[in-house]
């Protein structure tokens, strides 16, 4: 069985469409050489205020300390290619995002860096942040193979892009070991096209 | 059978399918800058790998870059790091580096086509989500993350699903003050922010093809910013005149060969698309956001919308927007006091953007209490608009005329907005904190429009400040 066949781990909902990868990571902190230290600072400017000071968001709420599983709307992770953004999801501790959509360049680097973004109906995926608000200790199983999520005897069914699921599945969502295979065709390629 | 330019290009420059369903795909072109590769560089250390094609990889540094004292080492470590690293690196690999006083610095979406690298036909990445504007010279141009950056420099190739085509056709005249970027800012207003999710937006209809290069950049710059996954616009004539004579483009007999091939990728007349939009010309008005994404925009005629007449979460969104900008339901845009005025970035920071300007802004004065910055694009746009006196009559008029970079577009650099100042911006987003400050105010306009505002010191209608003569 594939390592990412299923993830568990208690949920938070962070509510908003369009929450895009300025809010995920503002800019200033995309002064750095490696991806190491963006845990800390993912949601920045909606966590804290000018001063540092907490604004109290969900992600400091200690109820949903050591979640694994981002709950969100629609077009999540709109905006630049920053993979600044999934890195600081994953750096911080986070697993996998549910949402109702999501931006493709981000889901890309998702998908690449291994956090499966699942989405779900509008209805379902309400119920959903309501479990997790009513119960911040609600466990969550997401499995991929089956494309269901298990929440307090809740069986939801997900999508995921079947490109995706199927790396997953297989263990190759990071394809550099694939893409490297093929020097060969691709040298052949280059050749053909005159580059 | 018949193709559109993304199927050709798909079909020309795929590898094979991989096992996942997903293709590998060769890149013609890959730019990089500091932001978003140097830690790819680190990545193929780490696995001990050497970049494959070094000669189809081109860096240069925009972001990071100040504009006023670029002198070396920068006053901010951090940033002078990231240049290291980057020079380092390229240097290490073979790669050719554009720094700063080389000639060819600038952002990197306008250093790609002013030196003829961007081509018609080719698969570009850049890890930017503004590499889409390479496709207004017909090509698939695609931003990626960082690890893509690192596959890209490992193999030359990413792996990609293929996308759908939407056409959109936007047909007859543009009225007087109505710019290109109004034009991008209309689709996406009608389209959504992600109405183009799963999309290449191909841009056609006599509107496109009566624009120029650089105006077409502008709309397929910000393909994103609609959710699209690129961009393009089919190479014509237009588009082969731009690029004669450029540095890195063939010359003479091989310039019409290679014209002959380009050519060939445009869509076929008779070509299939999944979607088709037609927007007429004379219903696109000057165009300006209210809120804290590029689609929530309205002409500059309009009000502001109401969060009562909206419902659900659109209700939501409208007041949370509406609360962050400090304005109140259905109040007019016109009129709302401007802090900051950027003309610059790599939507508008091209030659034409500042002539355009200058054309209008000649005589005229900033308004007191407005801070107009005025950042070209690259080295190049900003020796040709020194050579015209353009640089003079920004000055003049009081704008500040700086050193080429991404300035005021995003905070990494040290132009940013202060505390909840507000910014008549020519640039592409306007989420919270993109300038700089948590709590800053960007509204997305035409270069023009940011002229008519920094004038008035509040956003005013381009028609009436400069006396633009009206048809209807
Ligand atoms: S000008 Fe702005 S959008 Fe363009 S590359 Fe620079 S930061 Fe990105």
């Amino acid at each position: 069985m594939s390592e990412m066949e299923k993830i568990s781990g208690t949920g938070v909902y962070v509510q908003g469409n369009d929450i895009d990868t300025d809010r995920i990571i503002p800019a200033r902190f995309l002064k750095c050489v490696t991806f190491d230290e963006l845990g800390p600072s993912l949601f920045h400017d909606v966590r804290f205020d000018e001063q540092g000071n907490t604004k109290s968001h969900i992600l400091d709420n200690p109820n949903y300390k050591g979640a694994q599983i981002l709950i969100s709307d629609a077009n999540f992770g709109c905006g630049s290619s920053r993979e600044h953004a999934p890195q600081a999801i994953q750096k911080f501790g986070l697993k996998a995002v549910v949402a109702g959509s999501f931006a493709e360049i981000f889901h890309g680097n998702c998908t690449t860096l291994g956090i499966p973004c699942v989405t779900m109906e509008k209805s379902d995926r309400e119920k959903l942040a309501r479990l997790t608000l009513d119960d911040p200790s609600a466990d969550i199983i997401i499995d991929i193979k089956a494309l269901k999520l298990v929440c307090a005897n809740n069986i939801f069914d997900i999508q995921m892009k079947a490109s995706a699921r199927e790396a997953f599945l297989a263990n190759s969502y990071d394809p550099l070991d694939t893409l490297l295979v093929a020097a060969a065709d691709v040298a052949q390629t280059a050749k053909r096209l005159g580059y | 059978m018949a193709k559109n330019l993304y199927q050709k290009i798909w079909d020309d420059h795929v590898v094979r399918q991989l096992d996942s369903g997903q293709y590998q795909l060769f890149i013609a072109l890959h730019l990089i800058h500091e932001v978003t590769s140097p830690q790819a560089f680190g990545m193929l250390k780490d696995k001990g790998l050497k970049v494959a094609y070094p000669g189809r990889t081109f860096a240069t540094v925009d972001h990071i870059i100040p504009t006023d004292d670029q002198s070396r080492p920068l006053a901010d470590e951090m940033a002078e790091k990231m240049i290291q690293v980057l020079s380092d690196a390229t240097s290490e690999a073979g790669i050719e580096f554009f720094p700063p006083e080389s000639g060819s610095q600038g952002i990197v979406h306008v250093v790609g086509p002013e030196l003829g690298l961007t081509q018609p036909g080719m698969t570009i990445c850049c890890g930017d989500s503004h590499t889409s504007t390479h496709g207004a010279f017909g090509c698939i141009a695609l931003g990626i993350g960082t690890s893509q950056v690192r596959d890209v420099l490992a193999s030359q190739t990413i792996a990609m699903d293929p996308l759908k085509v939407r056409r959109i056709r936007v047909e007859g005249a543009l009225q007087p003050g109505v710019s290109a970027k109004d034009v991008i800012l209309h689709i996406i207003r009608t389209l959504g922010v992600n109405g183009g999710v799963g999309y290449a937006y191909e841009y056609a209809g006599s509107t496109i093809s009566n624009m120029s290069m650089e105006e077409r950049m502008t709309v397929c710059n910000m393909s994103i910013e609609g959710g699209a996954r690129c961009g393009y616009i089919n190479p014509d004539d237009t588009t082969f005149a731009y690029l004669r004579g450029r540095e890195r483009v063939p010359e003479g007999d091989a310039f019409d060969v290679a014209v002959g091939k380009w050519r060939a990728y445009a869509s076929d007349e008779d070509a299939k698309f999944d979607d088709e939009v037609v927007i007429e010309a004379r219903d696109i008005r000057p165009t300006v956001t209210w809120g804290v994404t590029p689609g929530q925009a309205i002409s500059v005629e309009e009000n502001v919308p109401d969060p009562d007449h909206a419902e659900g979460l659109d209700k939501s969104l409208i007041s949370d927007a509406l609360n962050y900008m400090q304005l109140t339901a259905n109040q007019p845009i016109k009129g709302t006091k401007i802090d900051v005025a950027f003309i610059g970035s790599c939507t508008n920071g091209r030659l034409s953007d500042f002539r355009e300007v200058a054309r209008l802004i000649e005589g005229r004065k900033v308004a007191k209490n407005v801070k107009a910055i005025a950042v070209p694009g690259s080295e190049k746009v900003d020796k040709a608009a020194r050579a015209l006196g353009l640089h003079t009559i920004f000055e003049q008029a009081g704008f500040e005329w700086r050193k080429p970079g991404c300035s005021m577009c995003l905070a990494m650099n040290p132009d940013k907005l202060v505390g909840d100042e507000v910014c008549a911006s020519s640039s592409n987003r306007n989420f919270i904190g993109r300038q700089g400050s948590p709590t800053g105010r960007t509204i997305l306009m035409s270069p023009i429009m940011v002229a008519a505002a920094a004038i008035e010191g509040a956003v005013a209608d381009v028609r009436t400040t400069f006396n633009l003569e009206q048809t209807s």
